[in-house]
């Protein structure tokens, strides 16, 4: 080797440490998401009843009573474990489809508005100012007016409401990556457009954008619950973590446990997503790998 | 060595966590000297530097052993053992610094003026007004001209040179006893170095201070120091005074960083670029690389590669209120040369001359506004997408940061083969993984490094990776835009033979982009000398270097210092900054006509508008 690489200070300490936090990391994020995640699938043959079954003599049970029961009842006596895992259907697949909608669109919306600028930026960043000024509940009290509720529209609702976030995310990066010299050379090379943008640009920005993305699917389980509980969102029938917090919400001071469940869950699924979306993000940058 | 010195720095060790940056350095400066402390990247120099300031515990490291005793008015006071507060009034005070980047290191929300006046009112007992009129007289004394308007200038309005004039002028506020000046010429232009340099002398015997200048060339030391303190990985290698340094080095490195530096002048008399054997030190041992050959590659018998005819390029920078442009860029102006294959031609200019774009404008990374580039006699204008495609794999380009000019999130061997599999040279996987071993193994890496990451690699090394990116697709021309600028002279040296040796075997043609003449003349065939976009002098090296015609091409080469401590010049430096491209756009720009005095040496007529004489 005609000079060595060298080496920042302190470094190896630090990557040490930071790898064993990483692997726990990883473990506790696939403990927490695979568990929920495999409980609401299998939700269907776990409780066969879906946790409608109502049972006014044995209402708002304490939890740990009842051993048919384990956390509980709510004021119409149903139980509230087989509610959260059922629950967990409506409000995971609202979170996370709306999110991985809002994600494709709206990156290569930025992408394309912040590699090429000219006229397709102005178009995509106006249209997105336009729709960031108008309040979240104008915009969903007329799209559900036009085309009505379910959960199919509740989910198209939150990716046109949200992708504007990610694109102006994107783009933002885009500018300030598109003049360095890595990607000049990709030019110089003859690397084609395409190529560009999804394998140089779209790794390299793509750490803020999983970080946003967690913070979405939270929000977003908690927007169902919302636009359900005014009516504009899913049948509110079919149980979900968001609408169970609202209901349980007049029973906090004498019946805890039919909202906490739900928040609960709401928590470790976010919790879980936290934990998978830093470590992805750290894994998939080179340069906090530890050094071979 | 007396005790009396102004400092005297004893076993100092320094560290990062484990990591042992700076270990059983000693050394003294006594007042009215300057040391200097020269030494690759990762030498520890800043760090000693930060040391004495006691900066180093801000970024991370704790000094460990040893002493820095700083000796004035009488007192010594140890500074390893001083508190936050006692040091915040010695900073500044008694002790300034000057860093690097004169462009991050004032504040860009305050006026030179207010930041100048902070720094007296917090040392010194002055109203606002005498403040005030003390900065002015600061600015006048590092040579600003029309001080009074400067004071109420932004940062951004300034030039680097006069920033880095700014700066110097804010470390003098307090009349310090040391100043500590960490590589602060290193991002200017020779002549703005030149005229640095110059106050910084002139000021130090003035007001008689002590003078620490940490850099990494040896021109520099050459041109300023007293003493020198050689550093290698954290420990002294060799201290002496700066004559008996350049004339006897006693120790191996110094030697072998001594011969690496390329020395204005060295290759007089010479018509072609020669190799030469280089030492490098690995492992601790010196050892021989290269060897002694004239680089005869040129074919001048061919047609030429790269034809230019009046180049011209602009950017339109400001618009009035209806987008109508007002001021344009004019970074190059009718510019016509050619590349022969074979040849290594060279794009000399400070900033702002248009060198890069030109070579930006061969490889289509920019529109000429008009004007003509023929490759191997086709227009470029006429060229099919598909033409344009094999010029893209027959020309490339090699940046001036190897940190910056290779994907973070890819592996070198994808950057390497990306432009096989661009080209669709090499179809199957395997073939492709073998020719990126090859090529790794071509610029002295291993092939086993393709998995790596770039992060994990050195400058130097980079810039080998970069390399056998650029070969990759069997080209016929590599535009090298600064390639060399980044790097430290003794990898400098050995990137320099690569060059060569590829440009024998391969018959390579460089466009070789640089603004450092002594690199220029140890590599390259023929010189273009660009002055605000414009060519000034033309021809071949030898012509170009030993009898300049032209006066900016001579007032460039008188400002490059010189690694020899006896041609110490102390003849008046050029004032005035570099002129500015940017017109209006009714002010059109003259074209200087193009004389040859000597067969292939080309001058521009004198134009005495636009040129400070």
């Amino acid at each position: 080797m005609p000079d060595a690489a060298p080496s920042r200070p302190g470094q190896a300490k630090t990557a040490r440490r930071q790898s064993s936090f990483k692997a726990l990391e990883f473990i506790l994020g696939v403990i927490l998401v695979g568990g929920i995640g495999l409980a609401v699938l299998f939700s269907g043959f776990l409780f066969p009843g879906g946790g409608s079954a109502v049972d006014l003599a044995a209402r708002l049970t304490p939890p740990l009573v009842d051993m048919a029961h384990p956390l509980g009842t709510d004021p119409l006596g149903r139980d509230v474990l087989a509610r959260v895992i059922v629950g967990g259907e409506i409000s995971l697949t609202v979170g996370l489809v709306s999110v991985a909608g809002a994600v494709v669109i709206g990156v290569v919306m930025g992408l394309v508005s912040g590699y090429y600028r000219g006229f397709w930026d102005v178009v995509v960043m106006r249209f997105a100012d336009v729709q960031l000024a108008l309040p979240f509940i104008l915009l969903a009290i007329t799209f559900i007016a036009i085309v009505g509720g379910g959960l199919i529209n509740t989910i198209v609702l939150l990716i046109v409401s949200q992708w504007v976030q990610y694109a102006r995310l994107v783009r933002g990066s885009v500018l300030s990556l598109r003049d360095r010299e890595f990607i000049q050379s990709a030019r110089a090379i003859g690397v084609r457009d395409i190529k560009i943008l999804f394998q140089h640009l779209l790794p390299n920005l793509l750490g803020p954008v999983i970080v946003l993305m967690t913070l979405n699917v939270a929000n977003n389980i908690l927007l169902e619950a919302s636009l359900t509980f005014l009516g504009l969102g899913v049948d509110p029938t079919i149980p979900s973590w968001g609408g169970m917090l609202a209901e349980g919400r007049t029973y906090l001071q004498t019946a805890w446990w039919v909202s906490v469940f739900p928040g609960l869950a709401i928590l470790l699924t976010v919790l879980g997503l936290n934990l998978l979306g830093d470590w992805l993000r750290d894994t998939l940058d080179p340069t906090g790998r530890t050094r071979v | 060595m007396t005790s009396k010195a102004l400092l005297s720095v004893r076993s100092l060790g320094v560290a990062f966590g484990s990591e042992h940056v700076v270990e059983d350095l000693s050394f003294d400066v006594e007042a009215g000297r300057t040391l200097a402390i020269v030494g690759e990247s990762g030498s520890g120099k800043s760090v000693t530097s930060l040391a004495i300031m006691r900066l180093v515990e801000h970024v991370g490291g704790s000094i460990t052993q040893g002493s820095i005793h700083f000796n004035a008015d009488g007192v010594s006071r140890d500074l390893t053992a001083l508190s936050d507060k006692q040091m915040r009034a010695l900073r500044g005070n008694d002790i300034a610094m000057i860093f690097q980047e004169p462009m991050t290191s004032l504040n860009p929300v305050f006026t030179v003026g207010d930041q100048i006046i902070e720094t007296l009112l917090v040392h010194e007992e002055l109203s606002r007004n005498a403040a005030r009129e003390e900065a002015r007289r600061l600015l006048e004394l590092v040579r600003l001209p029309d001080a009074e308007a400067q004071l109420k200038r932004y940062p951004h309005q300034l030039s680097g040179g006069m920033r880095q004039r700014v700066m110097i002028a804010m470390a003098l506020a307090c009349r310090p006893k040391l100043l500590i000046a960490d590589e602060p010429t290193t991002a200017l232009d020779v002549t703005i170095q030149a005229q640095i340099l110059s106050i910084i002398r002139d000021l130090q015997s003035q007001l008689e201070m002590a003078v620490i200048f940490i850099t990494h060339d040896m021109g520099v030391v050459a041109q300023m120091a007293d003493d020198v303190v050689v550093m290698h990985r954290g420990r002294r290698i060799e201290q002496a005074p700066v004559a008996d340094l350049f004339a006897h080095p006693r120790e191996a490195y110094t030697r072998a960083l001594l011969s690496a530096v390329p020395r204005l002048g060295s290759m007089s008399g010479e018509d072609l670029p020669r190799r030469e054997a280089l030492t490098v030190i690995e492992n601790g041992e010196p050892r021989t690389i290269g060897g002694n050959s004239t680089q005869d590659t040129a074919r001048y018998d061919e047609a030429p590669l790269v034809s230019i005819r009046d180049l011209v390029t602009r950017f339109d920078i400001r618009k009035n209120f209806f987008g109508g442009v007002t001021h344009r860029v004019h970074a190059v102006e009718k510019v016509s040369f050619d590349i022969y294959p074979g040849e290594t031609m060279a794009l000399v200019g400070e900033s702002g001359s248009g060198k890069s774009t030109i070579g930006r404008t061969i490889q289509q990374l920019q529109a000429a506004t008009s004007g003509d580039i023929r490759f191997e006699g086709k227009p470029l204008a006429q060229m099919s997408k598909a033409e344009q495609m094999r010029l893209r794999q027959k020309v490339q380009y090699i940046f001036q940061d190897p940190f910056a000019s290779l994907d973070p999130r890819k592996t070198v061997g994808f950057s390497i083969a990306e432009p096989i599999r661009t080209h669709g040279l090499i179809d199957n996987r395997r073939a492709i993984d073998a020719r990126v071993g090859e090529l790794l193994e071509r610029v002295g890496l291993e092939a086993h490094h393709a998995g790596r990451y770039p992060h994990e690699f050195s400058g130097g090394q980079r810039q080998r990776i970069c390399i056998a990116r650029a070969l990759a697709s069997k080209p016929k021309l590599i535009i090298a835009d600064e390639a060399l600028s980044a790097l430290d002279v003794s990898i400098q040296a050995q990137i320099i033979d690569l060059f060569m040796e590829l440009q024998k075997d391969e018959g390579l043609a460089y466009l070789f982009i640089s603004h450092d003449m002594a690199v220029v003349e140890r590599m390259s065939h023929r010189v273009a000398v660009l002055y605000l976009g414009q060519i000034v002098e033309f021809g071949p090296r030898r012509a170009v270097f030993e009898s300049p015609a032209h006066s900016y091409t001579r007032r460039l080469l008188q400002a490059v210092p010189v690694a020899d401590p006896g041609a110490r010049r102390d003849q008046p430096m050029l004032e005035g900054e570099i002129a500015s491209p940017v017109r209006s756009v009714s002010d059109e720009p003259i074209i200087l006509p193009l004389s040859e005095t000597a067969p292939g040496h080309f001058v521009a007529t004198e134009k005495p508008v636009g040129i400070p004489a």
